[in-house]
């Protein structure tokens, strides 16, 4: 049980910083701890004790495996989290471009 | 970027191709895929940019490439999904090829084939997005 | 039919790859080419009202045939429902991308425009269509990263502010989400969602049941901008290119927010009293929050944004009565009519809310203004264009001969009819703000005298004139849905989808055994 409460603190930890920090990266990262404690979670769903990979071999002796089900989700959750990363740097490189500072607090074309 | 770099890249960038083309084609039989092997791939691209680097006119010349790449590559992919449509049970994602013997090398029938049609799309997108940050990291520069 | 309901998927991808490649050669080929995909697929939807036997399709990707009683493959789901969700995607859709082909020529990359463009609407299909948990979530995504894009596409301050604000909001929706589905599938070890429905049935006392519920509405409300969670909407509706503003608005928020909202609500988990109720509240408040903020926005594209607001208020106001009325084990009939107000404004919403911003998009494009309290008068300039603002706000406001009066009607006789007064009270009262707003819009903007800011006025290209007409006469005869043959062969199949919510999970189970 205590995994999974780790996996939430550090959810919470992603999401505080994406809270509280100011700095377009910073909250990037932030993001990105978040997807991190989300895929560790998976994980953890489809982990057995003592349980061989997932990965049929040749002459193979276990016969008891994790569950390769949430791996293949995380994989794929992971591609998304690149796009979505990638995304956003560059649009946060790029609002560096236009107002010279990566501070949030700078940024107000936006109103109501 | 120094000597040392430019040598040390010249030595080493072979083996990482190798090593991500080795990743994608046994990507049905050992951990990796497509996509880790893709992004083995990016990084030997990267090395080359970063340790060579081209002035950023070249480069933004360049960029133009990996989307096209990209592109066919998907193309290829949906293409061999889709003719699951015409053949054998006639859904779409049909693994219509023959399967061979589990571990053989050529076996799985089309996983294969989607494998490396996902490692040179992932090459390519991952090489174009850092190409696009060199360029924006140039042009912040002048 | 069978066969062509993977095409819904396939061909926005191919067109979304095919682009940047004839793009180098062939501008007119790019820009022709999404508009007749999706004509294709708007075709598609038409024509299967007459093709397929009304009954539920269900495609499993792959072959991969069920093992005893548990699904193992991703299925696709075609029924009433999500023909009904496809068609107005791709119609507006197309639209939208004949449209632009006169709107984007300002701008640098057609191309990517075009290829982010289908890469959304092929998200948005597969939302619609996939009956598996994670791969809503994939599309979804899918959908997301390229609206992320679009709304940066004009690459100035606001634009890119907008963008990264939606994109920290979305991507917080997308990962509730997956913790959503990641519950489901350590609750029940399946993520079809009609073996899943089975399965939670009997795990109704588990912890994380409510916990998961909560996830979803969170996530998916996120995706919607229902109201707690609407803040990013006014800014990246109005910072995207006029074309997009209507995707998103018209479809988008539907297509990924209430359309699985609904499908997983009614078909995945059991309806309860307490949720259905969050249902309904949250749907006033989003009524009420939008109308008010709304009138005191002085941008064009703005003020129609956080219209959006309070019009998908009315739509979840109407579902969630739907439900509140099944939950409570109430008259079948009233939450049918419930149901059917939902749906017939969430169709209305796409035709009027589209009209609208295209119109600003044509006002813009036209006298570079976008502030309210600078245009004036423009009602000599550009009659065809005030006539279609015209239909669209009053079809907004819900005046009677236009359809939006009509969904706003069965709504508030619904809440009536099911004995919630204030519900209903509220709708008709948000209504009239909404007439007051859009009057004050509509005078400041097309009647007033003109005002010397407005220097310029533009030609404006034939595309972009024909989708005002088609949606302008469309917000006057829509109002036919209420005829009852035309409700039984357009509305029907949908609201009886939604309202068995049993039969789901059966069919799918049953087919596949």
């Amino acid at each position: 049980m205590i995994v999974y409460l780790l996996c939430f603190t550090l959810f919470l930890v992603g999401l505080y910083g994406v809270l509280t920090q100011r700095n377009l990266v910073k909250i990037v990262i932030g993001l990105s701890i978040m997807e991190i404690s989300i895929f560790l979670f998976f994980t953890l769903i489809g982990y057995i004790q003592g349980a061989a990979a997932p990965i049929v071999v040749r002459g193979q002796v276990e016969t008891q495996f994790v569950d390769p089900l949430p791996q293949a989700m995380v994989l794929t959750a992971i591609v998304i989290a690149l796009a979505t990363n990638a995304m956003l740097l560059s649009i946060a490189i790029r609002l560096y471009r236009k107002y010279k500072t990566f501070d949030i607090r700078e940024m107000r074309s936006l109103k109501g | 970027m120094s000597e040392i770099v430019k040598t040390v890249t010249k030595i080493i960038v072979g083996v990482i191709f190798i090593y991500g083309l080795y990743i994608i084609v046994h990507g049905h039989l050992t951990p990796g895929g497509g996509f880790a092997g893709g992004a083995v791939l990016a990084g030997a691209f990267v090395l080359l940019v970063l340790a060579y680097g081209s002035p950023e006119t070249k480069l933004k010349s360049q960029k133009e490439y990996p989307a096209i790449f990209e592109s066919l590559s998907l193309l290829a992919f949906l293409v061999l999904a889709s003719i699951g449509i015409g053949l054998g049970i006639k859904v779409f994602f049909n693994n219509y090829l023959p399967k061979g013997i589990v571990g053989d090398l050529v076996s799985a029938g089309n996983i294969p084939l989607y494998n490396m049609a996902i490692g040179i799309e992932v090459a390519a997108a991952m090489f174009a997005i850092i190409l696009a940050l060199i360029i924006y990291k140039e042009e912040a520069r002048e | 039919m069978e066969q062509l309901v993977p095409v819904f998927i396939i061909l926005p991808l191919v067109s979304a790859f095919i682009i940047p490649v004839t793009g180098r050669f062939s501008q007119n080929f790019t820009r022709g080419l999404s508009s007749i995909v999706f004509l294709i697929l708007t075709v598609l939807c038409v024509a299967s009202i007459g093709l397929w036997d009304r009954g539920m399709i269900i495609y499993t990707v792959g072959g991969w045939k069920p093992v005893g009683d548990i699904p193992i493959g991703i299925d696709l789901i075609f029924d009433g429902f999500s023909a009904f969700i496809l068609g107005i995607i791709n119609f507006i859709a197309l639209l939208s991308s004949f449209y632009s082909i006169g709107y984007i020529k300002k701008y640098t990359s057609e191309n990517n425009f075009y290829t982010l463009l289908c890469l959304m609407i092929a998200g948005m299909n597969g939302v619609v269509l996939s009956g598996d948990l994670f791969n809503i979530y994939v599309f979804l995504e899918i959908a997301s990263i390229a609206s992320y894009a679009l709304v940066a596409f004009g690459v100035e301050k606001e634009e890119l502010e907008a963008s990264f604000k939606y994109q920290v909001l979305g991507g917080l929706g997308s990962l509730i989400i997956l913790i959503g589905v990641g519950l489901v599938y350590w609750i029940t070890g399946t993520l079809n969602i009609a073996d899943s429905s089975n399965l939670l049935i009997t795990k109704f006392d588990n912890k994380f049941y409510i916990v998961t519920q909560i996830l979803f509405i969170a996530g998916f409300g996120l995706k919607a901008a229902i109201v707690p969670f609407h803040t990013w909407l006014p800014d990246a509706h109005s910072s995207a290119p006029s074309p997009i503003s209507s995707l998103l608005s018209g479809v988008l928020i539907k297509a990924v927010g209430i359309y699985v909202l609904i499908r997983l609500f009614f078909h995945m988990f059991d309806l309860t009293y307490e949720v259905s109720l969050l249902f309904t509240l949250l749907g006033v408040l989003s009524m009420i929050v939008g109308g008010i903020l709304a009138i005191g926005q002085s941008d064009y594209k703005r003020l129609l944004a956080y219209s959006s607001i309070s019009q998908v208020g009315y739509i979840i106001t109407g579902v969630g009565l739907g439900m509140l009325i099944i939950a409570t084990g109430g008259d079948g009939s009233i939450a049918a009519l419930a149901i059917f107000g939902g749906l017939f404004h969430l169709l209305n919403h796409a035709i009027f809310k589209s009209l609208m911003f295209m119109t600003a998009g044509v006002v813009e494009h036209s006298t570079n203004l976008r502030d309210l309290r600078m245009l004036g008068g423009l009602s000599r300039k550009m009659p065809l264009t005030t006539n279609a603002s015209f239909a669209g706000s009053m079809s907004i406001s819900g005046l009677p001969p236009f359809s939006g009066f009509f969904s706003k009607l069965i709504i508030i006789i619904a809440a009536f009819q099911a004995q919630y007064y204030v519900v209903g009270a509220i709708a008709a009262l948000m209504s009239i703000i909404t007439l007051a707003y859009f009057l004050k819009f509509h005078k400041d903007t097309f009647l007033s005298k003109a005002r010397s800011e407005v220097r310029q006025f533009l030609p404006v290209p034939v595309t972009m004139k024909v989708p005002l007409v088609i949606l302008g006469i469309l917000c006057v005869v829509l109002g036919v849905f209420l005829v009852p043959q035309m409700k039984e062969i357009f509305m029907d199949p949908a609201i009886n989808v939604i309202i068995d919510t049993d039969q789901y999970s059966e069919i799918i189970l049953n087919v596949n055994r």
